[in-house]
């Protein structure tokens, strides 16, 4: 099968070109280093299908992250590459463009964002540029889909260029470059658009953290008012609606108690189903992943995917580099650090946008430690909330020293060097609704069906192992550490050792527990502190390798023992 | 005739315009600037800055780059004398 590359600069709109051309939908971002591996997907060609691979962004052919290396090797498998450029920024663009047609594989150019050259007042003469190159140059509109159809049309045509030449060096190269854009572009007057002034306030010295602040306040407001607003108004209800009478007439048929009845419904609390407490696994099973998680996960998601798309989060990038080298970073890794929030997995891929091996194992580290992925903060926020919001603050509170003090320390014990931030800021773009409508659908069914089996599957084997009487031994064993460091009831080690399986299953295990405020707050921060999921530890393992996985893991176990013990004595 | 102003990047002031006559730092600074079309010649307008020796926001052509602090130190620039309104 035929092999097409779609290859560029970061942030040229290749992730949305992809989801058009193949009808495939992937995650695409307002940002640099939105697609840090390659995605594969499939596109008609005629009566032949194609293979076609969204390459990781690069701005050359010599690698300087890994997710750039990742874009050369794929360089040498394909067939034919799309050369994505952006037609706002010809000339940076088209030095990556001279290499590729170094190359002795087909190009063909798609000349994207098009849309966007009128209103920044930049006119390029097509037939000029395709002349010159010696390939096809198509202009298109990726967001629109302006210009696909021709893409695709034209695809046969590309070619091997007659009039590529190697150059000796870079500055010949960029002379080249220059001498085409002044022959192909000019430039009009542009016409600023409305949310272009905003691109200023929000890098003003002052007005930048001002917004910074106004932002991140915003988020953790909607986030909790629209989460708590879709339990309380659509989740809980249906569940007590619909499901509570199905689920009681079952209980019954099953005679209310019994090894089926146990695995199903769970034990009945005061007589009643209790989503929380019964821990079977059509009642707390299905109510977790269902009411209590997934309306955060709408709500997280979707904020998120507003500030990627609007280009917002580069700029937080820019104004928190100060702080973040401190930590052994630079400012672009709070970009893995935010997506972390949502879930570890793609928070911990991310953080191949970062260019040395101490920031990545920094990076990872810090986000499996300090970052609670969204599903055990919507549980953090049900259970813990219910003593005081007082209480969610001590968990945020201490979560947060742990990421700061680990980061310090991790940033002078770690050999390896830091670089400084480079990076492009894109500029502000007002996304469609459909755009981010289809971004939120493909993160909250890609929840649904990844962490649903995992959650039932996580019941099953706390049903099972309870029933073996499996939890009481290693309770037995793990006493002094739990109550003589952590001042816990002995039962709430079976939670910690489920947090590998499901952080929120782990967290609802708490609640039948009895435990006081203070209990609560530390065993949920030792919960998400304590070691990784086993989602986390895989990727982990895939990210940092097994000897940098392994010490990743010995600092969160010490890490949690020691902010677990201090909690106990100071709270 | 005046010698133009010679600043680093980190020296020059918000809204000032110049030409990058150098790169004084190493092979592999001197290529990750290249790669993002900073190089001797270009014309670069700087956006903002940031508190306590963060990042230098800067224009290059149609693009906004932010580079760290001690990068924009090594980073040479021509003050144009009368501040161009270049966009």
């Amino acid at each position: 099968m035929m092999r097409i590359l779609l290859v560029g600069n970061p942030n040229v709109g290749k992730s949305a070109l992809f989801s058009r051309l193949t009808g495939t939908h992937i995650i695409a971002s307002n940002y640099p280093g939105t697609t840090v591996e390659f995605t594969k997907g499939y596109l008609k060609l005629g009566d032949e299908r194609a293979e076609l691979i969204d390459v990781p962004g690069s701005y050359t052919l010599e690698p300087d992250s890994k997710a750039e290396e990742v874009a050369v090797e794929m360089l040498k498998e394909g067939d034919l590459v799309i050369d994505v450029v952006d037609a706002t920024n010809l000339e940076r663009n088209l030095n990556l463009t001279l290499q590729l047609l170094e190359r002795q594989t087909p190009v063909i150019v798609a000349l994207n964002m098009w849309d966007d050259t009128r209103h920044r007042g930049v006119n390029i003469d097509v037939a000029k540029l395709e002349e010159i190159l010696g390939v096809p140059v198509v202009p298109t509109a990726g967001i629109t889909g302006q210009g696909i159809g021709e893409l695709v049309r034209r695809l046969p045509e590309a070619k091997v260029s007659k009039n590529a030449r190697t150059y000796s060096s870079s500055d010949e190269r960029w002379g080249k470059v220059g001498d085409i854009v002044s022959q192909v572009q000019s430039l009009s007057h542009r016409h600023h658009r409305w949310y272009e002034s905003l691109e200023d306030a929000s890098s003003h010295r002052l007005g930048g953290i001002v917004i910074a602040l106004l932002v991140l306040f915003a988020i953790f407001w909607f986030v909790r008012f629209a989460g708590e607003g879709i339990i309380g108004y659509v989740a809980e209800p249906l569940f007590e609606w619909l499901w509570t009478p199905l689920l009681a007439k079952l209980s019954f048929a099953l005679g209310a108690g019994g090894f089926w009845h146990d695995v199903l419904i769970g034990k009945l609390i005061g007589g009643e189903i209790d989503y929380f407490q019964s821990f079977g696994l059509l009642s707390t099973g299905l109510y977790i992943p269902l009411a209590a998680v997934l309306p955060y996960i709408v709500a997280f998601y979707l904020v998120l995917g507003i500030l990627e798309d609007i280009g917002y989060l580069p700029r937080l990038a820019v104004l928190m580099d100060t702080i973040m080298h401190r930590l052994g970073l630079h400012g672009y890794a709070i970009i893995p650090t935010i997506l972390g929030f949502g879930c570890n997995v793609p928070g911990i891929m991310a953080t191949r946008i970062l260019e040395s091996r101490k920031q990545r194992f920094i990076a990872a580290t810090l986000i499996s430690i300090g970052v609670p992925c969204a599903a055990l903060q919507a549980m953090i926020v049900g259970l813990v909330g219910k003593q005081g919001v007082g209480y969610v603050a001590m968990v945020y509170g201490s979560l947060f020293i742990s990421w700061v003090i680990i980061g310090l320390i991790l940033n002078r014990a770690v050999k390896g060097f830091n670089p400084e931030l480079l990076v492009e800021i894109p500029p502000y773009r007002l996304p469609p609704l459909r755009v981010i409508g289809e971004k939120l659908w493909l993160r909250v069914s890609g929840f649904i069906k990844e962490a649903l089996p995992i959650v039932l599957g996580t019941v099953l084997v706390v049903n099972i192992l309870y029933n073996l009487g499996a939890f009481d031994a290693i309770a037995n064993i793990a006493a002094p550490v739990l109550t003589g460091l952590w001042g816990l009831p002995k039962e709430t080690i079976t939670a910690l050792v489920i947090g590998f399986l499901r952080k929120d299953v782990a967290m609802g295990m708490l609640a039948p527990l009895a435990l006081t405020a203070k209990q609560l707050v530390i065993s949920s921060t030792v919960l998400a502190m304590f070691f990784p999921c086993v989602a986390t530890f895989v990727i982990l393992a895939r990210e940092l390798g097994v000897r940098d996985l392994l010490k990743a893991v010995g600092i969160m176990i010490v890490a949690a023992l020691i902010m677990g013990s201090l909690q106990n004595l100071v709270l | 005739m005046y010698q133009n102003e010679q600043l680093t990047l980190s020296e020059m002031k918000t809204g000032q315009t110049g030409t990058v006559i150098g790169v004084l730092g190493g092979h592999g600074l001197v290529r990750r600037l290249d790669a993002l079309g900073v190089r001797p010649g270009k014309k670069v307008t700087k956006i903002s800055s940031t508190l306590f020796r963060g990042p230098v926001t800067i224009r290059v052509d149609n693009a906004r780059v932010a580079v760290g602090f001690g990068m924009a130190r090594k980073i040479l620039v021509e003050v144009d004398k009368h501040p161009s309104r270049a966009s």
